[in-house]
């Protein structure tokens, strides 16, 4: 009759698809899993971890950004496969090079300036 | 047959039969989503100019408390896991959604919302917490950026909550239609992103300012 009743009547290339575009639960799982362990790292190593400042805050850092492509990959279905996945990829990866530009740039402006005012 | 050849040429809709109407809404639905995500970036700039905002004055304590003196990270890491719960049973209310089992749907959103619930309730109490101590938005430029940036991804929650919400009431008047499904889409993109908002919020303000 309509489209979104024949997609319903072949559950095959329906669930495919399904996996494709939203993810299924082992995905979820595996994201879930992965973001766990990337969250308890960075809290550990802060509120027990021995470590100098310097490798703390790598630690820290880099956990996050590593969660951060975990969450756009498991739980936003990010991908460079889709047609409509890879829109939105590139219109992230363009906001994340204006955010990088505003808030890297802003800080670093800003800290030059303050250590300026100190001489 | 009539409804392909409706979808084919939008102008036949002129004729407005109910059949091309559903049919229009299903065609439409990604570029729906892909409009949504399109807000999210410029939320995203929102977002990161109040990062920027934060980075810049978190060091100005006018001689009051600093991250070290008031951040509690227990409390903070219980806030994480519900909110990343919350994220996970989303992620399977849209498996059943995607899947038409109304009730698993509702059940999930259900937990959902109560995580996210819990998160809000964690946060009011910490900012109240810090209000009644002496320490609310007016007494330094770091507890301004402080409250500004947290505060802001707080009232994202309870939008979320709200919008989780009607969606169920949604749900329960007219079950899961290609309409609905496509909302609670949108919603998902939202309270992920929450998500990752947060991460960063954990990590630039409470993991780094408690070091």
């Amino acid at each position: 009759m309509s489209h979104s009743h024949s997609h319903s009547a072949t559950p095959g290339n329906a669930e495919e698809e399904h996996v494709d575009n939203h993810g299924d639960v082992k995905s979820y799982i595996i994201g879930f899993v992965l973001s766990v362990i990337l969250t308890v790292i960075p809290f550990w190593t802060v509120m027990e971890g021995d470590f100098s400042k310097t490798t703390t805050l790598w630690i820290v850092v880099v956990t996050a950004i590593v969660q951060l492509w975990v969450h756009l990959k498991f739980f936003l279905h990010l991908n460079f496969v889709t047609e409509d996945g890879r829109a939105s990829t590139f219109s992230f990866l363009f906001s994340a090079l204006v955010i990088v530009m505003v808030v890297g740039l802003s800080i670093w402006i800003i800290y030059e300036s303050n250590a300026m005012m100190m001489y | 047959m009539s409804s392909n050849a409706a979808s084919l040429n939008p102008n036949d809709d002129v004729n407005g039969h109910d059949d091309s109407h559903d049919h229009e809404h299903h065609d439409t639905s990604g570029d729906t989503i892909f409009g949504f995500w399109l807000y999210l970036m410029t939320d995203c700039l929102l977002f990161a100019s109040f990062f920027a905002t934060y980075a810049v004055l978190f060091m100005n304590t006018a001689g009051g408390v600093s991250g070290k003196d008031i951040f509690e990270l227990d409390f903070v890491a219980v806030e994480t896991a519900a909110l990343l719960l919350s994220s996970i049973t989303f992620g399977f209310a849209m498996i059943a959604a995607h899947a038409q089992k109304q009730a698993k749907t509702l059940l999930w959103l259900g937990v959902t919302f109560a995580f996210g619930a819990a998160f809000i309730g964690m946060e009011i109490y910490e900012f109240h917490h810090l209000i009644v101590n002496g320490n609310g938005p007016g007494e330094s430029a770091f507890l301004s950026a402080f409250f500004a940036l947290v505060g802001l991804h707080g009232l994202h929650v309870t939008a979320g909550l709200i919008w989780m919400t009607i969606l169920i009431i949604e749900i329960l008047r007219r079950g899961l239609g290609n309409q609905t499904v496509t909302r609670l889409s949108c919603l998902s993109l939202f309270w992920h992103f929450l998500d990752i908002v947060w991460i960063c919020v954990f990590t630039v303000v409470y993991l780094i300012g408690a070091m």
